[in-house]
């Protein structure tokens, strides 16, 4: 889960890293009140989960109150690579001479938190990764002791960082790990912490990814993420399904159990010529509702001509699925779209027998009903 | 013979008491496992379908000589329970099928690790199985069968998928392991085809993995400089768009040229690993390599 960059920044604050003057504004005049009330200049900054927002046009420097009406005019409501920018963060503008990254993220290969400052900030930091990693100062951290000071202070002097202001720096990092570990951060990154002409440092952006699984733990952040959460309207509801759902461009359907092995019927839909409307995860031992309420979530997807569905049981159980194909079917005069059912493993026999064959297609093998499914899909296009 | 789990593996359940403990420690009594005991805090004295429970992992080891534990607890408490069976001197292994145990518990836990000889295959796993032995977990004992082609796989319900071709055309199995597909786990590739090399009865591995990460990567150099038995391969995820997660916690492709279904699969083939493009290519690979 993400937050934005001015529920981050209130996260920083909080903790002690030092952030610019700001204000959020959802109309035009309060970001105008703002922007007068912090003094020009001031950034007007659109929020949205959207990398290089300053490039798209979401970022505008301003130095008067009619640029300000202008700028705030121009991105509320403005469309940012597919969100829909509704709020923006009025902030104060910092005069920096120097910008660094500094960032905690866990190192999955490692199994370990990493440190990282680079004096290569206020650009994307993935490409520095890329293409010059070693201008990225890193330091493992041990998750059993946490970060010593002297870690923090180990890699701010690797990065090269100028030492009238190394301290501030480790400072800010310790503060980071800190967050990162108490809050269940996946990634927590200040780029740019810019440095102004007085040595001041200041987080001029935020970044806050929270662990999805530790959020029962965290209940302040996770609130702050419903507040944050945008995109597409089908995603948000198998947010409420609590499906894992990926909207994709093509127009085959896809449910099954487990994310490896929906993964392997969308390669196989692409396989056998057809495109893949979606990714959707009923997960572990869905019963029938949950099975019904995948059906419905793909349904609604008017891009979708076919649906496939692909179970193997484990601790999901074939009948279940079966009476929950049914229920959502018998619903309907005409079923909308054609649906293919593969059903393998735990009580699948069952589930076959009591499968209505008159509103859905029965295949045996993944490879049949995958292609079964594209054929369907096919025909409709035609 | 097979890897991990044999006939002397006796089996702690923790978290016996709850619904899926019990059913599924019924399952694994009903397979051939020797489910020795539970153990649930505050639950000691009491029994399961027949199998005794303690309040510690400790004295069920002790008591009832268990040398192998799986973890059927809620997320928030499998980390805990993880510390509490590395922390059992005795037990070989431990099998966590929790899913969605956060991260940073995970870490913690992995770090631990390191200090002992301890295997611990999961979290967010199907567990493992030596077919008409025994098994460790969830996984449908029926669709497995005895023979020689070692198994290792991320995802469940992947392995099952495979498992179903192979026995199909009578390609019995040493043992299936699946690892899970959590951004930090305890046994990975490496470890699970170090078991099966040294395995004598294990003739070919088949090997199931997915975008993310960069774990099948090292896998295939690891196969291309120590292994002799053959091993091929699948990968999941070659339609994924970058920047999306799939489910599974390691399966975003950050579309930087890492972890992608392209760079894995290359990696497995630059290393003599045959990759199909479907499961049953897979089962095709594995006789041809037999």
């Amino acid at each position: 889960m993400r937050l934005h960059e001015y529920q981050a920044k209130q996260v920083f604050a909080e903790a002690g890293v030092p952030t610019p003057a700001s204000q959020l504004a959802e109309t035009v005049d309060e970001a105008v009140d703002a922007a007068e009330e912090i003094g020009y200049p001031v950034a007007i900054k659109a929020q949205v989960h959207v990398g290089g927002r300053g490039k798209a046009g979401g970022i505008k420097l301003v130095e008067s109150k009619d640029e300000a009406r202008e700028a705030a005019d121009a991105i509320l409501g403005m469309d940012l690579k597919g969100y829909h920018v509704s709020k923006v963060l009025v902030e104060e503008a910092v005069d920096f001479v120097n910008e660094l990254y500094v960032g905690v993220t866990m190192d999955r290969g490692e199994g370990k938190p990493v440190a990282m400052v680079s004096t290569k900030g206020g650009v994307n930091i993935e490409e520095v990764a890329e293409e010059d990693p070693d201008a990225i100062a890193r330091e493992h951290i041990d998750p059993a002791f946490g970060m010593h000071p002297f870690q923090a202070r180990k890699v701010v002097y690797e990065a090269g960082v100028d030492r009238d202001v190394a301290n501030d720096v480790a400072s800010v990092l310790t503060t980071l790990y800190q967050l990162w570990d108490d809050r269940d951060g996946s990634d927590v990154e200040v780029n740019p912490l810019m440095i102004t002409s007085d040595d001041e440092v200041v987080a001029a952006d935020a970044v806050m990814n929270i662990d999805d699984d530790a959020l029962f733990r965290q209940p302040e952040l996770a609130e702050m993420g419903e507040e944050a959460a945008e995109g597409d309207e089908l995603e948000q509801k198998a947010d409420e399904y609590g499906f894992d759902y990926v909207r994709l461009s093509g127009n085959v359907g896809i449910i099954g159990n487990g994310a490896g092995l929906v993964m392997t019927t969308l390669d196989l839909v692409d396989y056998y010529g057809g495109t893949p409307a979606n990714f959707l995860d009923v997960g572990g031992g869905a019963k029938a509702d949950r099975i019904a309420n995948a059906l419905d979530m793909v349904f609604s997807d008017d891009n979708v001509d076919s649906v496939v569905f692909n179970i193997f049981g484990g601790i999901t159980r074939g009948d279940e699925v079966a009476q929950g194909i049914n229920q959502a079917l018998e619903q309907f005069d005409e079923i909308p779209k054609p649906v293919v059912v593969r059903l393998a493993g735990t009580n699948a026999e069952e589930g076959m027998e009591i499968l209505n064959e008159e509103l859905v297609t029965v295949e045996y093998t993944l490879e049949d009903a995958v292609q079964r499914a594209v054929e369907f899909a096919q025909e409709v296009e035609a | 013979m097979s890897v991990l789990v044999d006939e002397d593996t006796r089996v702690v359940v923790q978290g016996i008491t709850g619904g899926e403990g019990k059913f599924h420690t019924e399952q694994m009594l009903e397979y051939g496992t020797n489910v020795v005991a539970g153990a649930v805090p505050g639950r000691g004295g009491q029994e399961v379908a027949g199998v005794p429970v303690y309040d510690t992992v400790q004295q069920a080891a002790r008591e009832e000589d268990a040398n192998a534990s799986v973890v059927f607890v809620p997320p928030a408490f499998a980390a805990d329970a993880c510390f509490e069976s590395l922390d059992a001197k005795g037990l070989d292994l431990v099998v966590a099928i929790t899913e969605g145990v956060p991260t940073q518990d995970m870490a913690r836990v992995y770090r631990k690790l390191q200090e002992t000889d301890t295997y611990l295959v999961g979290p967010n796993c199907p567990g493992l199985i030596t077919p008409g032995v025994a098994k460790l977990g969830i996984l449908p004992g029926n669709i497995f069968s005895s023979g020689n082609v070692g198994l290792v796989s991320r995802s469940g319900t992947l392995t099952y998928q495979v498992v179903d071709n192979l026995t199909e055309r009578g390609l019995g199995q040493s043992t299936a392991i699946g690892i899970g597909g959590d951004p930090i786990i305890g046994t990975d590739f490496i470890d699970a085809l170090e078991l099966f090399e040294n395995d004598p009865d294990t003739h070919a591995v088949a090997m199931c993995g997915e975008i993310g990460g960069e774990d099948e990567e090292e896998a295939a150099r690891y196969i291309g400089e120590h292994m002799d038995t053959p091993v091929a391969g699948f990968i999941a995820g070659r339609t994924a768009p970058p920047g999306k997660r799939m489910g599974h916690a390691g399966a975003i492709v950050s579309g930087s040229g890492t972890g992608t279904a392209e760079s894995k699969i290359s990696a497995l083939e630059d290393n003599g690993v045959p990759v199909g493009d479907t499961p049953e290519e897979v089962a095709d690979h594995i006789e041809d390599l037999l």
